[in-house]
């Protein structure tokens, strides 16, 4: 049928246009390419009609399980989240979405007034001065925050608590490997689950570049003893990093109001599907002597010729394509479609739903975990309060989890791959998505398990 | 003639805005160390103003879908709705990434088969596609170097050798991975010079790093020399796959002597690019460096099926959370899958075809110059020079101007080694028609009033903006209004 080449329009005039480009065949095009390499067909199937891609494709999605399928409790930063149908309508505009980076702002001006509403938004949620279009993830933005801390004050040390994910620990390892930033581990305090603050302050001193800390953290524990931490980091000279779960935003304090110097996060929970973990919002925001120092897009207000009101990208020096090898960062395309899709989805929570939301999965979080610690086997594995994940330790958390998914229910992550000492430790999440009812399916098989 | 919508929108916190009722007893559960006291200023506002603002700002903006949009070096080709469509379903998008190996084979399926395709396409052994964006993955294709020389005891090797042709992502993500440059210049053909780069090439050097073709839009004939070299020298040659749009199905930079390969799927495989992201910059690499790509990577066994393998204890580890961004690998699946090997071939084709054509017919009309050689591939580069030197007017005023005929201009002042740069790709997915519209009106903007150049665009959202008072005097925030 040809279908695929209806992406292709000049396919059917090769032949005219080559000839009114003064050539006879197609092979001249690729005379430049040396004989030994150049290849006559790719071993790839023979293209299919979008009908039959579609149809295979139907055909791959019933191999997997979504959260409509199958009742979820995974934690690990990531949940399933309610999406209004305004905000994909919103990010569905091809105007929007089919576009590139705003480099022609004239042309862009739609998007660029977004971002500017995103990096409002941001400032406001975190208590920090400016923020950047966004980064990958919230993995890469603690890299980034990692050698921006080095950046600005030339120290080669970073510390973190030993109680992130492992794949945040590894991504930093590798961001800080190029200016030789050694990074400190912190223990977590092994009754309240929290960063064990005496032990902080012996491993920090005054050539520490920066000091992070996530709130809640990775066993999504409240740090309550923030402002005690942040006075330490203080005392010593050091940045304070924040790493932040923006919905739980609505209910606790911005990290701005206990003293942090740079606030990173990731942002897919506003709004964007958990898409197997990617297509991530890496949030990137700070105080704004710390302007010239940050990675990334930023975007600026201004003015066009005839004095009104413009938007464009702005203090480009900082960027890979002028500055080149001294640029604060590579970055490049980032996660612009995923910025959007924050600040549309904000922007429909206003803040009295923010707030509401947040407190949904407070509340969620601490009746799932009550009702689990109260199974004979299950109980919860750190005192302190904690905000819709915590850590349930059992028997056998592998057995429970297999038993757990022949009733079709996804249990919590299982985390003594990457934390030895946590053996039997299952980390669950819980969000507005999770019924009373479908928090009793999982209880009662547990109660069974 | 083009006009765009003119909208003076205002911000979202100046839109009307009504507190909504909202319980606000404290919550006296949380430490009151961090009990938020106040309300986060997000105005409360209602659906139907939420979607006309953003409606109103889609209109102000310009897309592959208002247009042709021949960004060079960028790819700018249409997105296929199909691709769109399927990447929302929630069979895919609602995945969490810890789910149960025995519930996720559909994506483990894609990953693994699109890993496979896309080392059909390069020549390449192995592919992972955690990157996150083209940078992305040439900062972990720098990781990489470096794991391959530490490993090999060559702890010596802190150089990355570029062309000055080079992307600025390039020497940026060499930077970021802990390399010194050495920048060498171009021939008067605008390829490597080979002399120049033998002299470079020392037991210090740990990579060369090459896009091909060229951002000139020329390809690199004597790569297999240049392969050569860089090996002798024990280095490592990279490949930057922003360009693979030219060379599908054609050559393979894996059979040119490439050991790393980063592609962009938002680019060459027609997932969009969102305004400017997500992206997804997938790296392959040849047998000798597979141990140290990131993990998890992905396996297939006969009785389970797929599943994530992380026993690679020389793995350097990890770029990003979780396994890329999946949408963006889903979507450029799906295309491959429509396109197959032929139409794959058939792209290029074309993609370098459209180039040539509307290279010949601007050179012919003697308005713009093409320094350097003729045959260009899915590229070419033209100069404004003549313009500014006979009527003053540079790159950027022509650019601004194109915007006034509905056009989005090309890359302007890339790559640094043309003077007044325009950097045209047309891509495959534009037609005749469309080629025939650009020519004229570029051919007809060279002809017009200068006046009427230097005062454009007229008919954007925005007439030209003040970048440079932007930032002079940065408004980055509401807040700082």
């Amino acid at each position: 049928m040809g279908v695929p080449m209806k992406f292709i329009p000049n396919s059917t005039i090769k032949n005219d246009m080559l000839k009114e480009t003064g050539l006879n065949d197609m092979d001249e095009l690729f005379s430049d390419i040396p004989k030994q390499i150049r290849v006559k067909n790719l071993n790839i199937p023979k293209g299919l009609s979008q009908q039959d891609t579609e149809k295979k494709l139907r055909e791959m999605a019933k191999k997997n399980e979504s959260f409509c399928d199958m009742l979820s409790f995974l934690g690990g930063g990531i949940k399933p989240h309610y999406i209004p149908s305004a905000v994909k309508s919103i990010i569905s505009r091809a105007e929007f979405y089919t576009a590139y980076t705003p480099y022609q702002p004239e042309a862009s001006q739609g998007f660029l007034q977004a971002m500017f509403e995103y990096q409002s938004m941001i400032v406001e949620l975190t208590g920090m001065d400016i923020a950047n279009a966004s980064l990958y993830d919230g993995a890469t933005a603690l890299g980034e925050a990692a050698l921006m801390c080095s950046r600005i004050n030339q120290k080669k040390t970073f510390v973190i608590p030993q109680n992130i994910s492992w794949e945040k620990k590894s991504v930093l390892k590798n961001y800080a490997k190029g200016p030789g930033i050694k990074i400190k581990e912190v223990p977590y305090d092994d009754k309240t689950g929290k960063t064990d603050l005496e032990k902080l302050e012996k491993n920090i001193d005054k050539d520490t570049a920066g000091i992070y800390i996530e709130n809640p953290n990775f066993f999504g524990v409240f740090e309550d003893n923030i402002n005690k931490i942040s006075k330490v980091v203080k005392d010593v000279g050091s940045l304070f990093v924040v790493g932040i779960d923006p919905i739980s935003l609505g209910i606790t304090k911005s990290p701005g109001n206990y003293g942090a110097d740079i606030v990173i996060g990731e942002g897919r929970a506003l709004g964007n599907p958990m898409d197997f973990g990617g297509s991530s919002l890496g949030i990137f925001a700070c105080k704004k002597d710390f302007l010239r120092q940050t990675p990334g897009r930023i975007i600026g207000m201004t003015k066009d010729t005839d004095g009104k009101r413009a938007f464009c990208m702005t203090l480009q020096t900082r960027e890979q394509h002028i500055r080149r090898a001294k640029a604060t960062s590579n970055i490049c395309t980032n996660e612009g479609l995923c910025s959007l899709t924050a600040v549309a989805f904000l922007s429909w929570l206003g803040s009295s739903g923010l707030q509401e939301l947040s407190r949904i999965n407070f509340d969620k979080g601490q009746k799932l975990a009550s009702t689990i610690g109260s199974i004979r086997g299950f109980e919860k594995r750190f005192t302190s309060v904690h905000f819709n994940e915590f850590v349930i330790k059992c028997h056998d958390a592998n057995k429970v989890n297999k038993e757990l998914l022949e009733r079709g229910i996804q249990g919590g992550l299982i985390l003594n791959k990457w934390h030895p000492e946590l053996k039997d430790c299952m980390l669950f999440g819980v969000s507005e998505m999770h019924t009373d009812k479908d928090m009793e399916k999982l209880a009662s098989a547990l109660r069974e398990a | 003639m083009y006009r765009s919508a003119v909208y003076d929108e205002p911000l979202l916190n100046e839109l009307e805005s009504y507190a909504k009722e909202c319980k606000s007893e404290p919550i006296t559960l949380l430490p009151a160390s961090l009990q938020r006291k106040d309300k986060p200023c997000i105005p409360d506002l209602d659906e139907t103003q939420i979607v006309r603002h953003f409606f109103r700002l889609s209109q102000m903006n310009y897309g592959v879908d208002s247009g042709i949009y021949p960004l060079g070096s960028c790819t700018m080709k249409y997105n296929p709705k199909i691709c769109e469509e399927i990447s929302r379903w929630d069979n895919f998008a609602g995945i969490h990434p810890y789910q149960d190996v025995s519930t996720i084979q559909g994506n483990l399926q894609i990953m693994y088969e699109l890993e496979k395709m896309l080392c059909e396409i390069t020549g390449m052994d192995y592919f992972t596609l955690q990157p996150a964006a083209g940078a992305h993955g040439e900062f972990l294709g720098m990781l990489l170097t470096r794991a391959y020389h530490e490993f090999n005891k060559d702890y010596q090797r802190d150089e990355v050798i570029l062309p000055d042709t080079s992307h600025g992502t390039n020497p940026a993500s060499a930077a970021m991975a802990g390399y010194k440059l050495t920048e060498i210049p171009s021939t008067r053909e605008g390829t490597v010079d080979l002399e120049m780069l033998e002299k470079a090439l020392s037991e210090k050097t740990a990579c060369f790093m090459l896009t091909n073709p060229n951002t000139l839009g020329i390809f690199e004939s004597e790569i297999l020399e240049i392969s050569k070299l860089v090996h002798k020298a024990g280095a490592l040659l990279y490949y930057d796959g922003a360009n693979m749009n030219a060379i599908m199905g054609k050559a393979r930079p894996g059979d040119m002597g490439f050991d790393i390969v980063h592609l962009n799927l938002h680019k060459t495989f027609a997932t969009p690019h969102g305004g400017g992201g997500p992206g997804s910059g997938p790296v392959g690499v040849k047998s000798k460096l597979e141990k140290f790509l990131p993990i998890p990577r992905i396996s297939k066994d006969k009785k389970d099926g797929y599943f994530f393998d992380y026993d690679y204890p020389n793995s350097i580890g990890k770029i990003k959370g979780f396994y890329g961004n999946f949408s963006a690998i889903l979507k450029a699946y799906v295309y491959i899958v429509m396109m197959g090997g032929d139409g794959l071939k058939e792209t290029s084709e074309v993609a370098v075809l459209n180039s040539n054509y509307m290279k010949n017919k601007l050179v012919k009309s003697g308005k713009y110059e093409l320094p350097y050689k003729e045959l260009r591939k899915h590229e070419f580069v033209l100069s404004c020079e003549k313009l500014k030197q006979e009527k003053n007017i540079r790159a950027l005023d022509v650019a601004k101007r194109l915007l006034d005929y509905g056009l989005h201009p090309p890359t302007i002042y890339f790559p640094l080694i043309v003077k007044e740069a325009l950097m045209i790709e047309p891509t495959e997915s534009e037609s005749k028609y469309e080629l025939d519209k650009y020519i004229n009106a570029l051919i007809k903007i060279a002809d017009e009033n200068p006046e009427i150049i230097k005062n454009a665009p007229n008919n954007t959202s925005v007439k030209r903006v003040d970048d440079v008072g932007a930032t002079k005097n940065p408004v980055l925030t509401w807040k700082m209004i």
